[in-house]
């Protein structure tokens, strides 16, 4: 199921590049790991409402504030390269 | 007073009422963390400031003012956590460099109750493991056997807290990332009801399963620490408005009358021999102290597994999209690029970037999102979440607690599993449930392995409820057979 083109087109939606190697590692566990997960089809589910939040939690808003938490010079600290306040990034055309 | 060994509330008296200062005790335990932490790599950095830190609190207390309920306890933070100033890298080459400009609510609650932050404690990458063998700053050993695992992912917390290198530490946990590595390593972990912490500031793994939660030596300190962390934060708004109690105030091992469950499906056997006595001892334990055992049905617990990994795996692959190597971490080398191509550069950097655990999910995660898949996986493993939920609140209809082991089997060897991901997963079958439904659970050591490793045993209730929790561990705590014992490397 998992096949070396899966892997590609999977990686590729991911942007995530991976070795030769990787892939065919990947698939092998994949397949072992999809195979595990195939257990919950048998499970009756018709008109259950899928869970994501699973306490109940009180709708709770802020208000609508603008707020200087941080100046631009915290914000772009941790950036690989700036150039001033900007992020910094090679040409992509 | 034995610094090394006292309870979070003997430190804090003690500084509060000037018996020893903040700066004796963070002295103390950095001279702990110096002679003990070569041989664990629990710790991967250290706060240059803890010192100074506890100067600070020394003054405040000459000058009368309330320092709060941890006065001068020293803390350490898992990697996990954003801590102003101090390297944040989630075990990740991704954020080797990173140092954020913020405290995680955790943290910023923590150090206005006093704490010292000592430092950061060693992960899996991402929270991403059952062993502490994914993290980018190697692995960390169990301080009970240097060849074995700490547990995962918060094992540099645990085992930091083991080796009392600080006097309380914060885990985070996903799927039992708390409370296997605190049965592995001798020590009580509480992962709190979904909500009753905040996520502000906890890097992101998967976001409707992660809370942080106490990996201390006591029933007690955990307690007390989550009277200091719980409660609603505003930057958080999947955190509950419900007060927080005084779960250390109200703490009691009379555990006469409750009604303790015990889940049917778990006892098909299995369990290494060690685990088993341990698990058959705690309920003769808690028949003795007059609670009722019953046998209640979570059948849907047989899909925990899962159902957890789908989940997990989803919502990381959609989390970790935000390294792109553009604003912050790992970025792969282009210097000699003129142009390049924009996903070349997305796929190089994360690449490069993330571990093999990582990569490995992130690709689960986006296949079962992909289009034709998401239906039968990601889709479906929610709708046998909301069954499994369901079943669990029907249970504790019945009971006021359930207890089970943490895991099959007490620490496993370095490298016993790492390259074998479907056993290792299924290391968790005990405790991914409780994170799928919300429920706070916990470890808390009780048993001793014949090659004298600790084995815990894991309590949960129903949502909110931590407090019949922290007292059924309370009554098994008291006569425990860990207590009084320490790891080798003590």
């Amino acid at each position: 199921m998992i096949d070396k083109k899966t892997i590609e087109h999977i990686a590729k939606l991911a942007r995530l590049h991976i070795t030769e190697a990787e892939a065919a590692q990947y698939s092998a566990q994949l397949e072992k790991v999809l195979h595990n997960f195939e257990q919950i089809a048998k499970v009756d589910t018709a008109g259950v409402e899928p869970l994501i939040t699973p306490t109940e939690i009180e709708a709770y808003w802020r208000d609508d504030e603008a707020k200087k938490d941080f100046t631009a010079e915290e914000m772009t600290a941790n950036a690989p390269s700036r150039t001033g306040n900007l992020f910094k990034v090679p040409p992509v055309v | 007073m034995e610094l090394t060994f006292a309870s979070l509330s003997e430190i804090s008296d003690a500084v509060k009422s000037k018996k020893v200062s903040a700066k004796e005790v963070t002295a103390h335990f950095q001279s702990r963390i110096q002679a003990l932490n070569p041989k664990l790599n629990a710790f991967t950095s250290l706060n240059q400031d803890a010192l100074k830190d506890a100067e600070a609190i020394d003054a405040r207390i000459a000058k009368g003012e309330n320092v709060g309920a941890l006065a001068g306890v020293p803390f350490g933070i898992k990697e996990m956590l954003c801590t102003k100033g101090l390297t944040t890298t989630a075990g990740s080459k991704m954020l080797s460099n990173f140092v954020p400009p913020y405290d995680a609510t955790v943290v910023a609650r923590l150090k206005q109750a006093g704490v010292v932050v000592m430092g950061k404690l060693n992960q899996d990458e991402f929270a991403m493991g059952s062993s502490n063998e994914t993290s980018f700053h190697g692995n960390v050993k169990n301080p009970w056997d240097l060849e074995r695992v700490p547990g995962g992912s918060s094992g540099g917390s645990a085992a930091a807290q083991s080796a009392r290198l600080v006097a309380g530490t914060i885990g985070t946990d996903t799927g039992g990332s708390i409370r296997q590595p605190a049965s592995f390593c001798g020590i009580v972990g509480v992962k709190p009801t979904y909500g009753r912490v905040s996520r502000y500031g906890i890097i992101a793994f998967a976001s409707s399963l992660d809370q942080a939660g106490p990996m201390v030596s006591s029933v007690q300190d955990a307690a007390l620490t989550m009277e200091a962390i719980c409660g609603h934060d505003p930057m958080d708004s999947t955190t509950s408005q419900k007060a927080v109690p005084q779960w250390s105030k109200n703490i009691s091992t009379n555990i006469k009358g409750m009604k303790i469950g015990v889940i049917k499906e778990y006892m098909k056997g299995g369990l290494d021999a060690d685990v088993q006595k341990t698990f058959d001892d705690s309920l003769e334990t808690l028949k003795k102290m007059g609670a009722e055992i019953v046998e209640v049905s979570v059948s849907m617990t047989e899909f925990a597994v899962p159902i957890y990994y789908l989940v997990a795996t989803s919502e990381a692959s959609s989390n970790l999209a935000r390294y792109d190597g553009v604003r912050f971490g790992y970025r792969s080398e282009f210097k000699n690029l003129s142009s390049i191509d924009l996903e070349d550069f997305y796929g190089k950097t994360r690449g490069e970037g993330f571990g093999n655990e990582v990569k490995r999910r992130i690709m689960l995660g986006t296949y079962c999102l992909s289009s034709g898949y998401y239906d039968a996986f990601y889709n479906k493993a929610g709708q046998v979440r909301r069954l499994l939920t369901n079943q669990y609140l029907a249970a504790f209809k019945q009971c006021d607690a359930i207890v089970s082991p943490v895991t099959t089997s007490p620490a496993f060897k370095i490298g016993e599993l790492v390259n074998d991901p479907l056993t290792m997963y299924l290391n968790d079958i005990f405790t991914t449930s409780t994170n799928l439904a919300g429920l706070p659970g916990m470890s808390v050591p009780f048993g001793m392995s014949k090659a004298g490793l600790p084995i815990g045993i894991q309590l949960t209730a129903s949502h909110f409820e931590e407090q019949k929790m922290l007292n059924v561990a309370a009554a098994l705590e008291s006569v425990s057979p860990v207590k009084g014992k320490n790891p080798h490397v003590i």
